[in-house]
């Protein structure tokens, strides 16, 4: 593969190396009209979007009687279930996840960015496709099963371990993502101190690197927990009907009884939670931020043995963890399986390219049918516009959020409230709230990017603050434009977090099911609808153009996340 | 760097979604000759809110449009409950003119809410009255299936191991482990088997009989897509079960979409007494419509033959009008079963969450 060490370095240089005095371009000194102005074209998006949208259908669902003890126990019970759940995921997500973004972060190996980018490609999978994946791989006729086990197969799904595997599988990303990020730009010298005083490495880690790695650390943690606290597909698909969290629940309540008293009454629950999570996040991780330096990366190939065994056993690792999964959609899509009917096990594969062709051919003549090009098509611009939004609502809030004052505290939990609304009580409040405005196509990436924006603050937001103010000063000392400071200075940093931000952006819109089914018209569908639509007919080739669609999915999401890493914003560095 | 962001641009120029209203823009016909012969007057529009499963054939759409000269717009609205759920949130300022897709699991919901106006279709002449579920006439059939148990022939004639025919035989010992069904809280089929287990058995002893086919090694999935691809044995998943609870045309599909050809179904359906739910769907004006004339037009449309025969192909549904003739291959994979069971839609309603509540302590906890 290629390799990208060839970072352009940047052009300040600074010589003292100690920590502290670092701080955002938007000083809390600035007035409060300057900052409430920075903030309020992502608040007036969520005030409309978001806020008036839950608060009209739960003030027209909500209802004193659903508080009967027994309705109460009931929640109390799902409750417990979700959070025990989300705490396991998020522990186990680290567990991978954060020596993942040493390695990203830390060393050079061949086809680096190639398992960067796969690593991404969960994060927008539809959980349908998911689950075909982890079946083909770990199912009761998975190749695992077959092998291994052809007796008595392991049973996989309906377990609590795949609900925890998927969530670890979907979610490693973002740890690598933001901790990797942080830890890429972290400014080398701080630890070089600490060796030099003669602190081993463990101790170097215990003392300095990780206590400085709190906030990234804590952002991360948030929006993984956050994210297995709302699970909804990975639940109903791979953990099967015994296991039910909040969102599942309100579903089931919603949309299967038309309880909207009950639902409204979780959903409260669950937003409730949320708050709670990111006012307590909030509260800890103001105060940590990053002392970190537009160096060219640190990265570099391995060179003790034990550098070697880590990197090559986490390299071993990643790659079966994540590539296995996601091969077994290709490898299917071009598989015919022909089964000996009736044999259990014994199958013979033929490789076909029929399902490809059909995905070409209308032929039932449908009005709803699209070809693949069109629903990819649909599905690039609606996240396009999701990361054009997302990233200019975002960035003002970020930079502002960077260093709060007492307004931006107030305000930061409430905008990773998205993040714990369930879905189809926000679809049901924007039917009550915008009513004909919902034929428009717009709505699509509207929605997206009120699931966007958490992750695009939170990605940005610790760059931001960690940007050493003594920099700027310096380079301003030197004669620097104000523009040219900016430029040297803020835009090597900026750049990096933007991308990262754009990513999930991007992976998240591609991915989105719920939104994009309940608002897309059926003659505009995206991939992941259109993936539904196959599986939800009986039929070999019905079943091999859902396996070909969802390949289709990943390239474009693998060629969009590799485009998007190899922009390199001019000036940036490794990113 | 420049060439990626301007192939960017350019990608996005060209990939600009439709706006929604174009369709609704009309060409004013300028020559006077042509308009003398055939006078053309601004199509009216008609919005159509239906769930995920619908689909029409263009011809057939194209020519009820030319003929009528309406424009006919679809909205999706999610599965069968979102698309409820849409019509019912909205009643007072109606998002379209007609709903497609009440069925009689949630038909008497859909009627107590009040989002339709009674329509008198001269067209229902031709529905036989087993159909006609509301006399009111505010929701109208249009299609039916039967929810059944689908078998892999080939797993049965192997293993030499005869084919169940009643609900009954389900529990006996050389099927342990073999039926897989879905969630009734969460799947629309799910919900129709359980259904007919309690048309069978009636609401008192509908739970001790699951309570026997749980300890029979019973699998329960929270969704078609999951108990038909990854639990049928028939099925491209290839998995463990060869009994699946899918639909009576689901042999059918499998021969039509087939990824190499077949002579004959690999899969059938147990036809016993009460073994199928007949799941019923509706269509109805939605009140408040300032498009009535429209809305009857493309209501007397779902009744009539050209729709009523699309209609098996399109949705894998059978169509009300007895008159309809089926695609050759419904006639020659598909059995249908003589004895349905069926419950009134207000005896549904009513117990529904009940029996989904009295279900999963009894199959789940």
């Amino acid at each position: 593969m290629i390799h990208r060490e060839e970072a352009k370095s940047a052009k300040v240089v600074v010589k003292e190396a100690e920590g502290g005095g670092f701080a955002s371009p938007f000083p809390a000194s600035r007035s409060l009209f300057l900052r409430g102005s920075f903030l309020l074209p992502a608040l007036l998006f969520l005030g409309i979007f978001f806020f008036y949208p839950l608060l009209r259908i739960l003030a027209l669902s909500l209802d004193a009687s659903v508080l009967t003890s027994e309705n109460l126990n009931r929640a109390l019970y799902v409750l417990r279930f979700t959070l025990y759940q989300a705490l396991l995921s998020t522990l186990l997500t680290f567990l991978l996840g954060f020596p993942a973004a040493v390695l990203f972060a830390r060393f050079d190996f061949r086809g680096k960015s190639l398992l960067r980018a796969l690593t991404a490609i969960p994060f927008m999978l539809p959980t349908v496709v998911v689950a075909a994946g982890f079946n083909a791989l770990l199912g009761p006729r998975g190749w695992l099963n077959l092998t291994l086990f052809p007796s008595s197969p392991v049973p996989f799904v309906g377990t609590l371990t795949a609900i925890l595997i998927a969530h670890v599988f979907y979610n490693t990303t973002i740890v690598i993502r933001i901790v990797g990020n942080a830890l890429t730009h972290l400014d080398p010298r701080l630890e070089q101190a600490a060796r030099v005083l003669g602190a081993d490495s463990r101790r170097v880690w215990r003392e300095v690197t990780l206590p400085l790695l709190r906030g990234p650390m804590l952002a991360a943690g948030l929006l993984v927990f956050l994210f297995d606290f709302a699970s909804f597909g990975v639940i109903l698909l791979l953990g099967g009907p015994q296991f039910s969290t909040l969102e599942v629940e309100i579903y089931i309540q919603a949309l299967q009884f038309l309880d909207l008293p009950m639902a409204a009454l979780l959903s409260l629950i669950q937003l409730s939670c949320t708050l709670i999570f990111s006012v307590l996040y909030s509260r800890v991780v103001t105060r940590a931020s990053v002392p970190i330096t537009p160096k060219p990366s640190i990265a570099r190939r391995p060179e003790s043995l034990r550098e070697k065994v880590f990197v090559a056993s986490l390299l071993f690792l990643l790659s079966s963890f994540f590539i296995l999964p996601l091969l077994s959609l290709p490898l299917r899509s071009l598989a015919r399986l022909e089964a000996d009917r009736g044999e259990r096990g014994a199958m013979q594969y033929g490789l076909t390219g029929d399902y490809y062709t059909e995905l070409f051919i209308n032929r039932r003549g449908s009005i709803f049918y699209v070809p693949p090009i069109e629903a990819a098509r649909n599905s690039l611009v609606y996240a396009a516009a999701t990361v054009g939004l997302s990233l200019v609502l975002g960035f003002p809030v970020a930079s502002t959020l960077a260093r709060p004052g007492r307004l931006e505290r107030i305000l930061d939990p409430l905008l990773m409230l998205p993040l714990g609304a369930s879905a189809v009580t926000l679809g049901l409040g924007f039917i009550v709230a915008f009513n004909r405005l919902l034929a428009s196509p717009w709505l699509v990436p509207l929605a997206h990017t009120i699931i966007a924006l958490p992750f695009v603050i939170r990605a940005l937001q610790p760059a931001i603050a960690s940007i050493p103010d003594r920099l700027r000063h310096a380079a301003a000392t030197l004669g620097a434009s104000h523009f040219r400071v900016w430029r040297t200075v803020d835009w090597p940093i900026l750049s990096r977090a933007i991308l990262a931000a754009a990513t999930f952006a991007f992976t998240v819109s591609l991915g989105e099911f719920g939104a994009a089914t309940l608002l897309t018209r059926p003659d505009n569908p995206t991939l992941p609808v259109a993936i539904s639509r196959f599986l939800s007919q009986p039929g070999g080739l019905n079943y091999g153009q859902a396996m070909a669609m969802s390949t289709i999915l990943m390239l474009v999401t693998l060629i969009g996340i590799l485009l998007i890493e190899k922009l390199r914003l001019p000036g940036a560095g490794e990113f | 760097m420049k060439r990626i962001l301007l192939l960017a641009l350019v990608l996005l120029a060209a990939c600009a979604p439709q706006t929604p209203t174009l369709e609704a823009v009309v060409v004013p016909d300028a020559t006077p000759t042509v308009a003398a012969a055939a006078p053309v007057s601004t199509p009216a529009t008609l919005t159509v809110m239906t769930h995920d499963s619908f689909a029409i054939s263009e011809s057939v759409l194209a020519a009820f449009e030319q003929a009528n000269n309406i424009d006919v717009t679809f909205l999706a609205g999610g599965d069968t409950g979102s698309a409820l759920n849409k019509a019912i949130l909205s009643k007072d300022a109606p998002l379209a003119d007609v709903f497609y897709g009440v069925d009689n699991t949630f038909l008497s919901r859909a009627l107590e809410a009040g989002i339709f106006e009674p329509y008198e279709s001269p067209m229902l002449a031709n529905v036989s009255a087993e159909f006609r579920l509301d006399p009111q006439n505010r929701a109208l059939p249009v299609d039916y299936g039967d929810v059944c148990i689908n078998y892999d022939k080939a797993f049965f004639a192997k293993n030499d191991i005869p084919i169940p025919t009643t609900l009954g035989d389900l529990i006996r010992p050389e099927y342990y482990g073999l039926l897989a069904v879905e969630n009734p809280a969460t799947s629309s089929p799910g919900l129709a088997f359980l259904l007919a287990t309690v048309a069978h058995f009636g609401p008192e002893n509908y739970i001790g009989y699951w309570k026997e086919l749980r300890a029979n090694g019973l699998v329960v999935v929270n969704d078609w897509e999951t108990a038909y691809y990854t639990n049928f044995s028939a099925s491209s998943g290839h998995g463990p079960q060869p009994m699946v609870v899918s639909y009576a045309t689901s042999p059918a599909a499998e021969v039509i979409y087939a990824d190499h050809p077949l002579d004959e179904a690999p899969t059938a359906s147990i036809l016993g007494p009460d073994t199928c739910f007949r799941q019923i769907e509706f269509v109805g004006i939605l009140a408040g419509t300032g498009n009535r004339a429209a809305a009857e037009k493309f209501v007397d449309f779902m009744l009539s033959l050209p729709f009523q025969e699309d209609v098996p192909l399109q949705m894998f549904v059978l169509p009300v009008d007895e008159q309809a003739i089926l695609p050759d291959s419904f006639y020659q994979f598909i059995e249908f079963p003589s004895q349905p069971a069926t419950l009134s839609p207000d005896d549904i309603a009513a117990n529904r969450e009940r029996w989904i509540e009295e279900w999963t302590q009894a199959v789940l906890r």
